[in-house]
């Protein structure tokens, strides 16, 4: 199937704006006949919750969490963008969105680019009226600094606690609402399907965390703002909690899975220490506006202390091979140049997988107090993990799984295939193409959430009649029952791995078959292991405890179990794309200087995988990438 | 770097299967532990074990495992987050143990706060106190430039360190009154130092100090063990900084 995103047609610029007039209204008396479900509250979903309520619509929210202010947007360090052009410096609605084209490796859709720049700057103004506490100069005015792959400063910040900040906004609008009556808040719930009926997207059922009790919820629309996957590679710095459940259960109801292969991989988090490890910890992309990389040129050199390795002997090796950007490459260049500096033999620290950022040029010309200004709480939370101390002696980083571009297809309106079914954030697929650039993902969420769904749920909603399904139907019944079929079959397995160990076994078969590099072989390989480790965790997971009282076992068992499905997916998505873009690199396809070969002739579409169960090969379907405002180029840093 | 030498640790830990359950401490084991393990992930060995050994597991709240989702609340040894400056328990690592120590381990303890499941509590009480007035009323859209709201670097920075709170609730866990001022006060301080919150400013803290009153906070009285417990590091003046706000409310 040919997919149409229904972006509109005509000059871009005028592109969002008419499509908001085009868009159908719902009479404000008429609003509060309509309920709507959140699922995730996160930037995007909190964002969405808190200004569809505000609109008048009952929404209902749920998180897995204990509170909606923990979701893991707030862990976010570095800054969100926003084309303000503020320092004067050549910024522009355009030029925000070719950077975002280009840095997602010609990979996105247009149309919502543009439209993602053109809210970018009422995000700020918003955020700021909430009283998010960017950081200031002296003189009142908001500051800015820079982030990958772009040439100018627009990244807005609050010290290294950006994402906390914001999210914090969003959760004080959500409060407000929740005190108002318009959103009814349910923490510690877990999604764990979703109920379509008659090919339309009813209601979702949850899993009460507490009690172990599953409940069903019907609503006019379901939106999912569920965040991203890259827990199917264990190690990952998403919170432990994150996962693709939420998102498969819609895949496995029929909504389309798009581009699942492109995967980031953040260059600067900080290296493994050893197998017991439970997740990675990520180092703001900020600090590389200071620090600088390298590697010692000569391999002898590695297990020296970085003080006693002469100016000469080291590699700067971003520097080198991508003069104009430098440190400051795109996530997807820079941490591929980190794995070949270590496969070539000259990683550092144990195992030697690791690179120098070093701060020492930095707080020569800054001074050291300037630094811990600007990055003082990233300086202290690598202390803390690693004990040592990043002004006297060169962070150690290496990359890690960040970031999910691929999510549920959604068209122009952030609908799914299923009629109903809204996709929102990281959740979804459309706008960072095969690489996000740093600073987008907030600007993606609270875009979404606040400026882009509040118009759009509303076309679709008046097409359906308000209430029209209620919870007590049959579909409803039938997904309380399969959730508690599989519940049972979890407890009843007992085998003899844990649900911890089938994880790590995934992950390791993800991270070095389908990671950074990926080959046909390694793809082929994967495909082969993925499937044994899955009826092995069928047949031996052991999971203790009961289904109706909290249990963290069983909560993890679900989520592994989607993720032993999904991870297949993701990598047939992977050796289908026969080219090299952003995240995903093949190592068939590269230019003769190592970067990324993209073949624009045959891929250069969204690839849309229609579920169909286990046993069954699953259909794509396409939409084609049409660049008619930015011109399909080469990407070059150099 | 290191050296490979790994220690057994002795945790005595609480375990109390509900809310209504009585609880008492179990003695468990800690084996092959190393310096690098963080006292989450010596837990979830503990864990490991347990579950092979057909045991359940202790539960415990964590999420991001980087010291700023807030989740994770533990009492280790007496303090909450194991009383290391500026750290929460998923930042806690074993190299601040060593070899054969026994570790206490337990829930938040407030009457605010009541115990779902062996360390896991239920602060939803926090959410209610920010429901009470921890925003501005603010609408999607319609809002100025965020440039034509000037705010000096010093009071955006004094802002920014009241709002580093994650609401995590060591505070009223450390405070022997089991007070939520500290917590409150920041959120209250945050806004009132920022122009945006002036305009609510007098309902805000009235609603706000009623909410936490109402949870079952109890009130401060100047220990500043909130300030000790607090992760990030949020300071005691943003509590005087509540009741100056407070006094004035009364006046307005």
């Amino acid at each position: 199937m040919i997919l149409d995103g229904k972006c509109p047609t005509g000059p871009i610029e005028k592109s969002w704006d008419k499509h908001r007039f085009d868009l159908k209204l719902v009479n404000p008396a008429n609003k509060r006949k309509y309920n709507i479900i959140m699922v995730g509250t996160g930037l995007a979903g909190g964002a969405a919750a808190a200004s569809l309520g505000e609109l008048g619509y009952n929404v209902k929210a749920f998180c897995y969490q204990d509170s909606p202010r923990r979701a893991h947007s707030i862990a976010a360090q570095g800054g969100i963008n926003a084309a303000k052009n503020y320092p004067s410096d050549g910024d522009s609605i355009l030029r925000l969105m070719y950077d975002t084209i280009k840095g997602g490796d010609f990979r996105a859709r247009e149309a919502d680019v543009w439209r993602l720049s053109q809210v970018s700057n009422n995000i700020i103004d918003q955020c700021v009226a909430q009283g998010v506490p960017f950081a200031r100069d002296y003189a009142g005015y908001l500051d800015n600094r820079s982030f990958g792959g772009a040439q100018v400063s627009r990244t807005f910040y609050s010290r290294g606690l950006t994402g906390q900040q914001l999210l914090l906004g969003a959760y004080s609008a959500l409060s407000r609402q929740i005190k108002a009556g318009s959103v009814k808040m349910y923490t510690r719930r877990e999604m764990l399907d979703l109920v379509v009926v008659d090919g339309v997207a009813r209601g979702i059922t949850v899993r009460n965390l507490v009690t172990g009790e599953i409940e069903s919820h019907a609503a006019d629309a379901v939106c999912l703002a569920s965040g991203g996957y890259v827990n199917v590679f264990y190690l990952s710095t998403n919170a432990k909690g994150c996962s693709v459940t939420a998102n498969w259960s819609a895949a496995k109801k029929g909504a389309f899975f798009a581009n699942p292969c492109y995967t980031q991989i953040h260059p600067t988090c900080i290296p493994q220490a050893g197998e017991y490890q439970s997740k990675l910890t990520l180092m703001s992309e900020s600090l590389r506006n200071d620090g600088r990389i390298w590697v010692p040129k000569k391999k002898e050199d590695c297990g020296k202390h970085p003080g006693e390795v002469a100016e000469a002997d080291r590699d700067y090796y971003l520097e080198r091979k991508y003069p104009s950007f430098g440190n400051l490459a795109p996530r997807d260049i820079s941490s591929r140049s980190a794995k070949e500096a270590c496969d070539d033999g000259r990683g550092v620290g144990p195992g030697g997988r690791g690179v120098y950022l070093d701060f020492e040029e930095s707080i020569k010309r800054l001074s050291e107090d300037t630094i811990r200004e600007r990055y003082g709480n990233l300086f202290e939370m690598y202390e803390k993990i690693t004990d040592e101390n990043g002004y006297k002696r060169p962070m150690r980083i290496y990359p890690a799984p960040h970031y999910a571009m691929g999510g549920l297809w959604v068209d122009y309106n952030l609908m799914s295939n299923i009629p109903g079914l809204f996709v929102l954030g990281e959740a979804n697929f459309s706008v960072h193409g095969a690489n996000r650039l740093g600073a987008s993902a907030l600007m993606q969420g609270l875009s979404d959430g606040y400026f882009v769904i509040p118009y759009t749920i509303g076309g679709y909603l008046v097409t359906v009649k308000p209430g029209s399904v209620k919870n007590d139907h049959p579909e409803f019944k039938k997904s309380v029952e399969d959730v508690k079929t599989r519940t049972n079959k979890f407890l009843n397995i007992n085998g003899k791995k844990t649900v911890t160990e089938f994880h790590r076994e995934l992950g390791k078969v993800m991270w070095n078959n389908v990671g950074m590099a990926r080959s046909k072989e390694s793809l082929t390989e994967a495909l082969k292991v993925i499937p044994q480790i899955r009826e092995d965790f069928w047949k031996n997971v052991k999971v203790g405890g009961s289904g109706t009282d909290l249990n963290q076992q069983l909560e993890n068992a679900g989520r592994v179990a989607d993720f032993l499905e999904f991870g297949e997916l993701l990598t047939r998505d992977a050796l289908h794309r026969e080219e090299s873009c952003g995240g995903h690199f093949r190592t068939e396809h590269q230019l003769p200087d190592g970067e990324a070969k993209r073949n624009d002739a045959d891929f250069s579409y969204v690839g849309a995988w229609e579920f169909k169960g286990n046993d069954k090969e699953p259909e794509l379907h396409k939409e084609p990438l049409k660049f008619e405002t930015i011109h399909l180029a080469v990407r070059s840093y150099k | 770097m290191s050296d490979h030498k790994t220690m057994t640790l002795t945790l005595i830990v609480w375990r109390q299967k509900n809310a209504s359950d009585p609880g008492k401490f179990e003695t468990y084991t800690a084996k092959n532990i190393t310096e690098h393990h963080s006292f989450l992930e010596m837990l979830d060995c503990v864990n490991e074990d347990l579950i092979h050994a057909g045991k359940e597991p202790i539960v415990f709240d964590h999420d991001c495992r980087e010291g700023i989702c807030g989740m994770c609340s533990q009492v280790i040894n007496g303090a909450p987050h194991g009383g290391q400056d500026r750290t929460t328990v998923c930042q806690l690592h074993m190299r601040k143990f060593k070899d054969g120590d026994t570790i206490y381990i337990e829930p938040w303890r407030a009457r605010a706060f009541p115990i779902i499941k062996d360390l896991i509590v239920d602060r939803a009480a926090l959410d209610t106190i920010i429901q009470a007035g921890g925003y501005t009323s603010c609408h999607t859209g319609g809002v100025p430039d965020g440039n034509a709201i000037l705010i000096p670097k010093p009071i955006a920075e004094e802002a920014t360190d009241a709002a580093e709170c994650i609401g995590c609730g060591a505070c009223v866990a450390g405070c022997p009154n089991g007070a939520a001022m500290l917590f409150t006060g920041a959120k209250v301080s945050q806004l009132a130092l920022l122009p945006q919150g002036r305009a609510e400013a007098v309902a805000r803290v009235k609603n706000m100090t009623n909410a936490m009153i109402e949870c079952g906070f109890g009130n401060c009285s100047n220990h500043y063990e909130c300030m000790a417990a607090c992760p990030k590091g949020v300071n005691v003046k943003f509590i005087a900084r509540m009741n100056r706000e407070f006094i004035k409310a009364q006046f307005a």
